[in-house]
């Protein structure tokens, strides 16, 4: 029995060089970061393979909330499908019955009447800063900082208010009908929507003020899941991680609809494609957002609010693709109609399926807690991956 | 653009326009060769969306739909090809590596096979289902009670 104070203390040469010479060679360590978990923001299963704390490549399991969305779509008809729209991307539900709701009016060929398309644009946009208020409530604390949640959940009610005065539902709204909208808005509308307006102006350079040029978030976020615009273009990510990473592409601006075309906004672009510029674009989107409602509720005009449409719609037999910029990137509808009541096809084109897929590419190499921050920062949905 | 594709391949390509929108019906023979086209010398760098149309009556059930976009000319194409069930079409994850997730729904969906694809398994089922649930003769309430009562444990899922 050897006196351990006569061994000589372990040098990082004999430790090294141990480590090399012990029978565990494999370096790579599986590990399940399992359907249920805090921080994947629903039933997402992420199988890591590491080396150590480094990430040498990850494989998304999903499926865990399929519904067979898209074949239900082919027993219901087109209205009676309008419901289960919401539920894909429950965040933004408001988006989906837009993006829906435009498709199918394609095939009829009718448009919305000018006053329901001014109330569905300040609808979708309010929606949109609701969708991004969630996002870096959660974001924020996948990576720690508690606080931003309790304040963007807080201020998110006003929006959520508003949603349950205009249709009674403040989550999956159905609030949009194929030809224009059901309900007019009510008493008090613009009002409600103008003092939103005012009350939510200091609350977003709140959140900038917590976290901008916090020491700890530019640690967490700056090179984090660096993607660059051509892997994005190629791998078919779109959104705010495209406009991150210096594409300037938005469809509200590329392939106009819903009366896009009568509001001054900008796009925001980032440099680096790093969690931290996904950060700016979002928060530079929710103020562009709101001049939009600006512009959009000083100009509501008279009118009605729902188009000539059959009640039993039959659309001509055709194909259609339409898709708008939703929160999380281009959400896409092909509807299929075979000149009966119920759609052939309907195929959801999902942004958050696609931007997952480069998840794999913008982990490799980084750090476990990294693989939390990235999740956080291509904002999924799981409900849209899965429909 | 149109032009030029006609006139290289004369009848394996039909131009057409519905509603506003283009898209393209291609012979199964051309697949990849105009895909690669598109992408390379028509710059339609962003593969949208790829799916799939079951029409169980007509000799060739399947229809694979190719939805492009091209960023520099800001225009969609659709391409729109007829397979027969059990035939195999070319993967087109060499030439934008979207399709890897989109392929595999299809798979996942209709059944249909792609070939050269890196991984194709099953993506929204789980991996032992039987069956692929977007073909029009799969039941709205069916289910694989086969898998259903081995994994979970209960006799029906309904």
């Amino acid at each position: 029995m050897t006196d351990p104070k006569t061994l000589s203390p372990p040098s990082l040469e004999t430790h090294v060089g141990a480590h090399d010479n012990t029978f565990l060679d494999a370096n790579e360590l599986v590990i399940n970061m399992g359907p249920q978990h805090p921080a994947t923001h629903g039933v997402l299963r992420v199988i890591l393979r590491l080396d150590g704390e480094k990430v040498l490549g990850l494989e998304c399991v999903i499926g865990y909330l399929h519904r067979g969305v898209e074949k239900i779509a082919e027993n219901r008809t087109y209205t009676m499908f309008n419901p289960y729209v919401d539920r894909m991307d429950y965040v933004a539900a408001v988006s989906n019955g837009l993006g829906y709701c435009e498709a199918v009016e394609k095939l009829l060929s009718v448009e919305a009447p000018p006053r329901a398309q001014y109330i569905r644009v300040i609808l979708t946009e309010l929606n949109r800063i609701a969708s991004h208020q969630l996002w870096l409530g959660t974001h924020a604390l996948d990576i720690g900082a508690i606080t931003p949640l309790f304040y963007t959940f807080r201020d998110r009610e006003e929006i959520l208010k508003i949603f349950e005065k205009y249709c009674g539902a403040r989550l999956t709204t159905h609030a949009f009908r194929i030809g224009g909208l059901q309900y007019e808005a009510y008493d008090g509308f613009e009002k409600d929507v103008k003092n939103f307006i005012a009350f939510v102006k200091p609350k977003i350079d709140e959140y900038e003020e917590l976290l901008t040029t916090n020491r700890i978030w530019l640690e967490r976020t700056r090179g984090v899941g660096v993607i660059s615009g051509k892997d994005c273009i190629a791998l078919g990510v779109t959104g705010p991680v495209l406009r991150a990473s210096g594409v300037k592409w938005d469809i509200r601006k590329a392939q106009p609809y819903a009366n896009y075309r009568n509001f001054d906004f900008e796009i925001p672009t980032g440099l680096n494609g790093d969690t931290y510029d996904r950060y700016l674009v979002r928060m530079v989107e929710m103020r562009q957002a709101l001049r939009i409602i600006e512009q959009a509720v000083d100009g509501i005009p008279e009118g009605p609010v729902m188009a000539k449409v059959p009640k039993v719609m039959k659309p001509p037999v055709g194909e259609i693709y339409h898709s708008i910029e939703a929160p999380k990137g281009e959400l896409g509808y092909f509807i299929v109609s075979d000149g009966s009541t119920q759609p052939y096809r309907v195929r959801v084109r999902p942004p958050s399926f696609v931007n997952l897929q480069a998840l794999d590419m913008m982990c490799r190499g980084q750090l476990v807690a990294d693989v939390i921050a990235v999740i956080g920062t291509l904002d999924i949905v799981l409900g849209e991956v899965d429909r | 653009m149109v032009a030029k594709f006609k006139r290289q391949y004369g009848s394996g390509i039909t131009p057409l326009t519905h509603l506003g929108q283009n898209y393209l019906e291609v012979d199964r023979s051309l697949i990849p060769e105009i895909l690669q086209l598109l992408r390379d010398d028509e710059q339609f760098d962003y593969c949208v969306d790829i799916t799939a149309v079951h029409y169980p009556k007509r000799d060739k059930p399947f229809d694979v739909v190719w939805i492009l976009y091209s960023f520099p000319r800001n225009e969609r194409v659709r391409v729109k090809t007829q397979i027969a069930d059990g035939e195999s079409i070319a993967s087109v994850v060499s030439i934008w590596a979207t399709a890897n997730w989109l392929e595999r729904e299809v798979y996942d969906m209709f059944g249909i096979t792609f070939r050269d694809h890196p991984d194709l398994k099953r993506i929204l089922l789980p991996d032992g289902w039987k069956g692929h649930p977007l073909r029009k003769d799969y039941g709205i309430l069916q289910q694989d009670s086969e898998w259903v009562q081995i994994n979970l444990g209960i006799d029906s899922g309904q």
